[in-house]
């Protein structure tokens, strides 16, 4: 949309190959049809879930049986998924992107070739190209994987409530699906290899694990599966293995979520025949600091991309700043420092800057500071929910006027909480602004 | 000294004890001096302050009970099954807060106690520059001197006496969170945000609520984000009646309250019956009863609260004064405990720090929140002309308002810049949920010199409302739709 602007002749190629259980969707990617917009919305199921609890403290009398309907979420949420697909088509068309659905691969220099949905295949030429095929969900690569599990790309669209689900990993997809599905009142275990949120804050990761623990949602810590098949009937059957010894436990559930990580979309695009290099572990392609990679009229933005966050606005940001520094003389590199983030569990976390291991790994112990505390956010008296969970810690650089270099919220809206002291530790925030700084009251951020 | 306190406090709330308690750190001997006189209706409290009862924490434990009436509503749609019909009962809710409030009252004696503060549930007043009289209701006086005395004693509503049956039938905000019963069908005359937000909840809880303005609504506040903020109001179910001021309540059988005003648009006069009126015409410090002429403090003639310099001192030496009675301060809790704490700090422990009251924060709890820090647009287009000002501005949709079909007309965001090269923030402004929250992080970056080029920078959280701050290109001088599209 943004080369559009520059009057340049541009065109899109969109393509989703179904999943395993033959899931499809529109024109957006993963955040608007399978990541961070379905994802909220269910998340925000949940926390009206917790609201009705609340409710009733606050003075709201309503029957005691409150049940949620999978169907009647899951329907609104698709037709506002849906609602967002059409809105991109209308914006390329009126921008006069050319849109095209089908898959695209390079077969020569400067040439792509497009086949569609019935196999029809048209070939373009470009002068420039950019990669921005994203990911998708990892499979175990175990008997019954792909036959009996889902994964977040089907989750969002199930046609049938997953009941008691088992969710296979650690990451913040894992444990955002686990909580929205306890929150609306499923029988959730989240099995684990080893820890929770790699690449976190430890500290903060326990104290998010501790918090779905104590509210419902069951723990298997240190195994993998190793088998999935039918169980009972409408059941499935998983058996697991110990990491740690010869143990095999078996357990049954309606639904099995994988969520383990995600794999680069850039093994079956021709990469080879243009000569781009990919780093052949993870398949992720490495740029330089304007997103070029080796081959110079071939660039990349997004979750492909190495040692980069794997975010929708960092994503965003890096196509447009890309674009005008190729068409509208534009000099600005996406800034990929203190990038913020907020994972949407149970309870919320935002972040920006270093973890505290991080932080002691970089500057050592000595020299960083980490103030913190609890609190007991004011909403929450009332009803008596936890008063001793929600947690905020900032870490300082003594060395560099106590500057702040890592942010850490753990509580409601910490999303709306963090980006503001994103924008403030841009700025190099130091603990003496922050504490000149005058809270707004009665709020958690204060 | 002579002096048996080193600091002696007059009014136990949000100044006065975080004065108190930093000075008690420095291991000095401090006294806290509190009591509530009963408003007109008889209401009373304990120790703590406006905030603390009347104020910010019962207003947002309320405006919490509204939001959470939204919720039900908002959670049909994401598929919980809640049997109509639903209503709200004042006393469950009322008996919550009131509960909750009385543990802060407990927690707060506690505090002093834990610190070795000593605690007077008394009236007092001066009696010579260092020494107050204090009453306890009984009518018992103890005399206290003290080196340091700091009066923080605050603000009470007032009533328009002027009007008939206003005192007799009309209650105050501070009667309103200590209601046993509902207050019915209410009516609030009104020009400041506390009944705003007053009127918000009690809307939002179900009550048939009515705003009466003479004239312009937040005065003070940025007018277009007002604007916002009461036409919010209006679709959400509360009635407004613009350009009218009571002229008479009266009292009937029924027990039911007769208004009658007069509608200066139309020049007519109307009458409606209420079960409440609840009037919100502002606050008056509260130093009728202190004697200050006695010692000599000076205060505005206008206003009548206390004058003081950059240090929080009055005209009388080792007299000094923090918090909502202090001309020329914001209103605001988080100010006066910045400003108790930093003066304890300047008296006993060697710092000279004093307080900025640039570049506060703050937020308007209305049933749709405005959060803002800094200049309104009017304050900037006057203090550094319209050709030297850009202002970038965006209507945006939360993302939890798509499902639950909720009208997002007035969720805005506007933030003022100078237009020089360096572009610094001068003022942000936020209406949607949360916006204290939204607020808080971005008020930081403003004390730290944000600028926009700085905010464009800035990566957004994704999918919050904030992130919407740090993509905000549209000026107003263009012309352009800013109203946000896709994801």
């Amino acid at each position: 949309q943004e080369a559009a602007k520059y009057e340049k002749k541009v065109m899109v190629l969109d393509f989703v190959m179904p999943t395993p259980l033959g899931n499809s969707w529109g024109l957006g990617g993963t955040c608007v049809n399978v990541g961070c917009i379905p994802k909220k919305l269910m998340h925000q199921a949940a926390l009206l879930g917790q609201a009705l609890q609340d409710s009733r403290k606050f003075g709201w009398q309503f029957t005691e049986e409150v049940k949620h309907n999978w169907m009647t979420m899951t329907e609104s949420v698709q037709n506002y998924i849906g609602s967002l697909n059409w809105g991109y088509r209308v914006a390329l068309r009126e921008k006069k992107v050319t849109y095209e659905n089908a898959y695209g691969e390079f077969v020569g220099p400067h040439t792509i070739k497009a086949t569609n949905k019935r196999g029809v295949e048209k070939l373009y030429t470009a002068e420039r190209f950019l990669i921005a095929t994203g990911e998708r969900p990892r499979y175990l690569g175990i008997p019954g994987d792909k036959e009996y599990c889902i994964s977040s790309d089907d989750l969002f669209s199930l046609p049938y409530c997953p009941g008691k689900t088992l969710v296979v990993g650690a990451s913040y997809v894992a444990l955002e699906c686990a909580g929205f599905l306890a929150g609306l009142g499923l029988d959730v275990t989240v099995m684990v290899r080893s820890i929770l949120l790699r690449g976190f804050d430890q500290d903060i990761a326990n104290k998010i694990g501790e918090y779905m623990e104590e509210h419902g949602i069951s723990f298997i810590r240190e195994f993998v599966p190793i088998e999935i098949e039918e169980g009972t009937p409408g059941r499935l059957k998983v058996i697991a293995k110990s990491t740690k010894g010869n143990q095999i436990i078996e357990g049954e559930y309606n639904t099995v979520l994988l969520a383990i990580g995600r794999d680069a979309c850039t093994r079956k695009i021709g990469l080879d025949k243009v000569g781009v290099k990919i780093n052949e572990k993870t398949g992720k392609i490495p740029v330089n600091d304007e997103e070029q990679t080796n081959v110079p009229y071939i660039y990349a933005v997004g979750d492909i991309l190495q040692d980069k966050l794997e975010l929708t606005p960092v994503a965003i940001q890096a196509g447009r700043l890309l674009v005008q520094r190729l068409y509208a003389g534009a000099t600005s590199k996406c800034d990929y420092v203190n990038v913020p983030t907020t994972v949407f569990t149970p309870l919320e976390y935002g972040a920006c800057g270093y973890s505290e291991e991080a932080a002691v790994e970089k500057f050592g112990e000595e020299n960083i500071e980490v103030y913190h505390s609890h609190f007991w956010p004011l909403e929450w008296t009332v009803p008596s929910r936890d008063n001793n969970k929600c947690y905020a810690k900032i870490i300082c650089h003594i060395q560099d006027n106590e500057r702040v270099v890592g942010f850490h919220v753990l509580g409601p809206n910490a999303g709306e909480v963090t980006q503001g002291f994103a924008a403030a530790i841009k700025c190099g925030m130091t603990k003496e602004q922050l504490n000149s700084t005058i809270g707004i009251h009665p709020v958690c951020a204060e | 000294g002579k002096n048996e306190y080193d600091l002696l406090v007059i009014g136990g709330g949000s100044g006065g004890l975080a004065c108190a308690k930093e000075a008690a750190q420095f291991g000095r001997k401090v006294a806290v001096l509190d009591y509530v006189e009963p408003s007109p209706q008889g209401t009373k409290w304990g120790l703590g302050g406006t905030c603390v009862n009347v104020g910010c924490i019962p207003k947002k434990l309320m405006h919490q009970a509204a939001l959470l009436g939204s919720a039900l509503k908002d959670a049909q749609h994401y598929g919980w099954n809640i049997a109509q019909p639903v209503h709200h009962t004042w006393p469950v809710m009322a008996q919550a807060v009131q509960n909750y409030v009385k543990s802060l009252n407990w927690g707060h004696r506690v505090q002093l106690q834990d610190k070795k503060v000593k605690y007077f549930n008394m009236k007092g007043s001066f009696s010579d520059p260092y020494t107050i009289r204090g009453l306890t209701k009984a009518g018992k006086e103890t005399i206290v001197t003290a080196e340091n005395i700091v009066i923080a004693t605050g603000g009470r509503p007032k009533y328009p006496t002027h009007i008939a049956g206003a005192l007799e039938y009309g209650i105050t905000s501070d009667d309103l969170f200590w209601l046993k019963e509902s207050p019915g069908k209410t009516l609030t005359p009104f020009v400041f945000n506390v009944s705003l937000e007053c009127a918000g909840f009690l809307t939002g809880i179900g009550l048939d609520t009515t705003v009466m303005v003479r004239s312009i609504p937040l005065r003070g506040f940025d007018q277009q984000m007002a604007s916002l903020v009461t036409e919010h109001m209006e679709s959400y179910g509360t009635k407004f009646l613009k350009r009218c001021f009571p002229t008479k309540v009266e009292k009937l059988e029924s027990k039911r309250l007769q208004v009658t005003w007069k509608n200066t648009d139309l020049g007519t006069e109307e009458t409606d019956f209420f079960d409440t009126v609840m009037w919100a015409v502002g606050r008056a410090p509260d130093t009728e009863t202190l004697n200050l002429e006695a010692v000599g403090v000076k205060t505005n003639s206008e206003t009548g609260k206390i004058i003081v310099d950059a240090s929080e001192a009055t005209s009388v030496p080792h007299i000094y004064a923090v918090g909502d009675l202090t001309e020329g301060r914001p209103e605001l809790t988080p100010t006066a405990i910045a400003a108790g704490k930093l003066l304890a700090q300047r008296l006993f422990g060697q710092s000279s720090e004093l307080m900025d009251y640039d570049n506060v924060p703050t937020t308007v709890f209305t049933p749709l929140e405005y959060g803002c820090v800094g200049l309104s647009e009017e304050a900037a287009v006057q203090c550094y002309g319209l050709d030297n000002i850009e202002v970038y501005h965006a209507y945006y949709k939360p993302l939890e308002f798509t499902v639950a079909k909720r009208d997002a007309t007035q969720c805005y965001m506007k933030m003022v810049c100078l237009r020089e090269r360096e572009q610094r923030i001068l003022g942000l402004h936020f209406i949607g949920p949360n916006a204290g929250e939204v607020i808080q992080g971005f008020a930081l970056g403003i004390k730290c010199g944000a600028t926009y080029p700085q905010l464009k920078k800035t990566i957004g959280i994704h999918p919050t409302c904030a992130e919407e701050i740090t993509k905000l290109h549209i000026t107003k001088r263009s012309g352009l739709d800013a109203t946000v599209t896709g994801c």
